[in-house]
Parts: C-alpha cells; structure tokens; sequence
C-alpha cells in the first residue's frame, strides 16, 4: 500500500505521476492509478506541487532551494479500502497442467492447492485466486498474463 | 520422433520433415499480426470491462512489456531451432536440443502459439478435447494437429521440469 503523502520521485511527479516502477520483467502497476485519474484532480495535484515550491533565484549565484514536495494522494478512499478480487477465467486452450504451474509460480501454492483452482476454473469457468488490495491484486493480474491466462481484476461488492 | 532428457536438455531426435517443419514454424504461429482477435487474446483486458483507467493505463504501460516478454520467447526458441536449419534431407533423423534454461521460453512460445492458431481457426471446446479426430484431410485439420502437437511437447516441459 502506498503510503498516504510520500513524496514522488524527482522527475516523476512532472509527467503527472506520482510513482511508476520497473519489477522484475513485469512493469508493476502498483501506482499507475495515483496518476492524471482524472482531468481536474490531476491539474490541481500539479497546482499543489507549484504552489508548495519556492524557487529562490533573485540574484544570479545564490542558491536554488525547494521546500520539499508532498504530493495529495489521488486515489479514493473507496479504492483503497474496497478488496479486489484476482479471478482467472476457463480458457480451453490452455494446458491443466501448465495452468497449475502458473498459479503455484505466481501465488506460490502448494500443488494441490494450484490444481483445485485450477479444476474449479475448467469446471465452474473462472475461481477467485486471490482477494486483497489493489496493488498486489494489479501485480498478480500482471504476473497471469504473462502466462498468457485470462485473468481480471474485480472489486467487490 | 524420440523425446527425451539427456544432459541437461530435452531432445527430441528421429524427427521426420514434417514435424521438424512444424517446430520451425512455432515463432511464425506465434505471431498475432493481422488477425486482430489473436492480438486481443494474447493482450486480453485485465478487468471485467467496469474500470476503463486501470484498462487504459494497462495498454499504455504493461501491455508493451507483456509484448517484449513475448517476444523474448519466441526469439530463444527461433534461436534453438536454428539447429533445424536446412533442406528437407539433411532434415532427416535430425535432433534438436532444447537447454533446460530455455524451458520457460518454449512453454511461453508454445502457448503463444496455441492461443493464435486456436483464435485464427475459431477451434470449439470440443474439437480441442477431440483426440481421436480422423487423419489429417483440411488445412484447419492440420492446424488442429498443430495445437496438439504443441500441447504435447508442452506436457513433455512440464513433467520435465518438474521430475
């Protein structure tokens, strides 16, 4: 979870987004919603950041300081508290076997509890994996799709 | 056609033209361009359709990396079949080795390739499960076999990697 007024990385916050990380081979989606949601939040955010830095350079040679910045977090309580749902859906191409693996490489399940996720999603067409926040539910959306499974990330409720 | 696990590889030897063929054209089946349902199967929405920002922001940041990852695969494995390289007699009893660090990159290709085969000919459930389908006698009977010649060098990875 991103924790609430954390100052962005230099540069970052420019291109109206508060954090983006490379992890791994997967690009992490983890913050990318902090980002321009929405076209008024988004020029307010950099309007904040504008007005919260102060710019000393009346003479040439002094020293340029900036007050650090902290940035108003973008994304809605709601978003943040509502659990999110990772469901893998049945896919008849896909090998049981190599679906299995996929669920006890990304999840880190025992066999036989990757097998029955599996079998519940040939049988019933999709099972729920895994339910928590929305980052880590992003992540392992992200991690199933480079299996090449139909996975999708849901919101309760 | 003999597969087997031999000094930290798989190998499969005594290949005849045609299945040597069918191996060499896994990076060309893998390939989506031009059937944009293909394309759309391997860079599938990762919601339900409700949250359009989470999609767009998808598009725009994992789907390339998805791509490149994808891509990465199919490169190792068009290098591997390298050792195929040649006219259909110099083809015969040829054996090809797949090192076990490239494993994880044949499961990807091969399943690329299973996807976009399967998308392409619009195969049904059905004619997936249907392992006692008559000889080959149709292009889209050919590609069937494809996918479950892929399938099975897939199941062969699997078991390998996990024995």
């Amino acid at each position: 979870m991103i924790p609430k007024n954390e100052s962005p990385r230099p540069g970052i916050a420019d291109a109206g987004y508060s954090r983006f990380e490379l992890r791994a081979a997967y690009v992490s989606l983890f913050s990318m919603s902090c980002g321009p949601r929405r076209d008024g939040e988004c020029l307010a955010q950099i309007k904040d950041i504008e007005e919260m830095t102060h710019v000393s350079n009346e003479k040439a040679g002094t020293i340029t300081t900036a007050e650090p910045t902290v940035e108003k977090e973008t994304r809605s309580e709601e978003d943040l508290d509502l659990p999110w749902q990772v469901v893998v859906h049945n896919d008849p191409v896909n090998l049981m076997s190599y679906v299995t693996m996929a669920f006890q490489r990304v999840f880190g399940y025992p066999r036989e509890k990757a097998e029955r996720h599996m079998l519940e999603v040939h049988h019933n067409g999709r099972s729920i994996l895994w339910s928590g926040m929305r980052e880590p539910a992003e992540l392992y959306v992200q991690q199933l799709h480079g299996y090449l499974l139909l996975a999708t990330l849901e919101k309760t409720g | 056609m003999e597969i087997c696990q031999r000094k930290g590889a798989i190998e499969i030897s005594e290949l005849d033209p045609f299945l040597a063929e069918l191996l060499r054209q896994i990076p060309a089946s893998a390939n989506p361009d031009g059937a944009p349902a293909a394309e759309q199967r391997l860079f599938s929405s990762p919601t339900n359709g409700k949250e359009t920002e989470l999609c767009a922001e998808w598009k725009m940041y994992v789907e390339p990396e998805l791509r490149r990852l994808f891509q990465s695969a199919t490169e190792t494995v068009a290098g591997d079949l390298e050792q195929l390289n040649g006219d259909e007699k110099t083809l015969a009893n040829r054996t090809l080795r797949i090192p076990a660090k490239h494993s994880d990159a044949w499961l990807s290709a091969l399943n690329q390739a299973r996807l976009v085969i399967a998308v392409k000919n619009n195969f049904t459930e059905n004619e997936l499960n249907d392992h006692f389908r008559s000889p080959i006698g149709s292009r889209r009977d050919l590609s069937l076999f494809q996918v479950n010649f892929y399938g099975f060098l897939q199941e062969f990875i699997l078991r390998e990697m996990q024995s």
